[in-house]
């Protein structure tokens, strides 16, 4: 199977102090991996340095054996919810439609087009009634899953996810997951950065465990194990093994 | 007719500082607009000693590097670990005090009145005219601000998507490859040389209160970037056609008419908008409470 993303030898800091560390890692297509890790082992930064939204020291980023700035069109990304202004001017419907803007160049508007597609979008996420909604006026679920709808727009074969599951009910991280499987099942890979460490084997393929470096990447049977997981929290972690293996975080 | 030029040059005024302004108060930066009001001081006092005149495009030029000056040197010190508001006042108080130094010191024996560039008048706009080969163009102001109008709303139409994702999500449009920071200095200059090109002929009480008050009222009244530019106008205008006449009624302050009336209506908007203001508000919790 084709690797679509390499990263080699990546070091981001700020002011000074690395927050990775020569990380380095390989991710085959059509895989749902998530990125795990303590808060500051830099799961984030990772997510940016490759998307050359913080500027790096070091390392280099192939997608499908292109640069990312050849690739960005092929790539999506979801930021943090709480990265954006949910006050702003605009309606659900416009804000998916910005997941378009990248295909549209310098000067051409969005149009029917644009706006057929985003339609389609939030049907998918099952937000068409919400279309013509103030987004200020969504619940916290349903913002996601306009965030969710605009990377949909920007038909991508490779998604960044930054904690799309963080403030979300129940029934929107079922709907989420299922759409996360879904894109997996067309061929897309799709990176998350994720917290919830009793969710991670039902959810993800492949596994990344961080803290300023890469502790293990791999299948997730092989690599969310008990031994890992502590070397990735640093003994702030209580495992409480059953015979499900199932794991708590203390 | 003199009723009309300051009028038109009012309302010209609004629109120009109403098309950036929008978008400073969406940014929440609406205090960087003061800040660039007068920052811009050194340049403009440089760029005329430089060039001996006031006329000159060089002054806009001085005016609008100087406003990309703070604005960079604001975020220096915000990236540098300052708080972001004593950032912006450490900044722009430290720009004007320069330039009230270099007028004092360079500018003493030449034509070039302190207040003037701080307060110009909006009453004498109509005889400031503008000839250009013999013919009698109208007055001054009308050309610069109306052309300044002119500018910010060409580039506001054509790169519509991109000053509108860059401000609400400047993560992702950085992703697709959107260039935020060309895009936010660019609003920035718009913002210095529409402050400049208004200053001169109207003051800048009018060019502060404009750029931001009308879309300040426009944000509470509709909830979509595009209608809020187009009523922040609609406000501006209103407000230079009403404050004129409440000065001419009362022999006051003309500028200072206007604003008030800017002002006025934003408190009409904030107490009485049907989605955003204060007494809908008050009147929605009552009803969802009663519904519990």
């Amino acid at each position: 199977m084709p690797n679509v993303l390499k990263v080699e030898d990546f070091t981001i800091a700020y002011h000074k102090k690395p927050v990775i560390e020569s990380v380095s890692f390989e991710v085959p297509e059509g895989k749902l991996i998530g990125i795990i890790g303590p808060n500051g082992a830099g799961k984030s930064t990772l997510i940016k340095g490759i998307l050359e939204l913080v500027p790096r020291i070091s390392g280099k980023v192939t997608i499908q054996g292109k640069s990312y700035r050849a690739m960005r069109k092929s790539v999506g990304y979801v930021p943090q919810r709480e990265s954006v202004d949910w006050d702003f001017p605009t309606n659900a419907l416009d804000v998916v439609m910005m997941g378009r803007y990248g295909h549209l160049g310098w000067l051409k508007r969005p149009g029917k087009a644009e706006k057929q597609k985003a339609l389609e979008c939030l049907e998918k996420v099952g937000m068409a009634e919400y279309a013509n909604r103030q987004i200020s006026q969504l619940s916290g679920g349903q913002q996601q899953r306009i965030f969710l709808a605009r990377a949909l727009a920007q038909e991508a074969d490779l998604y960044f996810m930054d904690e799309p599951f963080v403030g979300v009910d129940a029934a929107t991280e079922k709907a989420i997951i299922q759409l996360l499987m879904e894109l997996k099942k067309n061929g897309k890979t799709v990176l998350v950065v994720h917290h919830d460490l009793s969710t991670v084997k039902e959810y993800f393929d492949w596994t990344l465990l961080l803290n300023k470096e890469i502790i293990q990447v791999g299948r997730t049977e092989e690599v969310f194990t008990p031994e890992y997981l502590q070397k990735t929290y640093g003994g702030k972690l209580a495992i409480l093994s059953d015979s499900q293996s199932g794991l708590l975080i203390n | 007719m003199n009723d009309f030029w300051i009028i038109l040059v009012g309302a010209l005024v609004a629109c120009s500082c109403s098309v950036v302004g929008c978008f400073l108060v969406i940014r929440k930066i609406a205090m960087v607009g003061d800040a660039i009001s007068h920052s811009v001081l050194p340049g403009i006092v440089l760029a005329f000693l430089w060039s001996g005149s006031r006329e000159s495009i060089l002054i806009l030029m001085g005016a609008a590097l100087l406003g990309l000056v703070t604005v960079f040197l604001i975020q220096l010190f915000q990236n540098s670990g300052v708080q972001g508001d004593a950032a912006i006042g450490v900044v722009f108080t430290s720009l004007f005090t320069i330039g009230v130094l270099l007028v004092s010191l360079y500018t003493q024996q030449i034509d070039f009145d302190l207040d003037h560039v701080l307060y110009g008048e909006i009453a004498y706009t109509p005889w400031h005219t503008m000839t250009i080969a013999g013919m009698d163009m109208g007055p001054r102001a009308v050309w610069i601000v109306g052309g300044s109008f002119f500018i910010n709303i060409v580039l506001v139409f054509v790169f519509f998507k991109q000053f509108k994702i860059c401000s609400f999500d400047a993560a992702l449009a950085a992703a697709m490859g959107i260039p935020v920071m060309f895009f936010h200095y660019l609003l920035m200059s718009l913002v210095s040389v529409t402050t400049v090109a208004a200053f001169d002929s109207v003051g800048a009480i009018l060019v502060v209160g404009m750029l931001i008050i009308p879309a300040a009222t426009a944000y509470s009244l509709t909830d979509q970037l595009h209608r809020m530019i187009i009523i922040s106008m609609v406000m501006g205008i209103l407000s230079s056609v009403v404050g004129y006449y409440v000065a001419t009624a009362l022999d006051a302050s003309i500028s200072g008419c206007m604003v008030c009336v800017a002002a006025l209506f934003f408190t009409l908007a904030f107490l009485f908008s049907p989605s955003h203001g204060l007494i809908s508000r008050i009147w929605r919790r009552k009803v969802s409470f009663k519904s519990i």
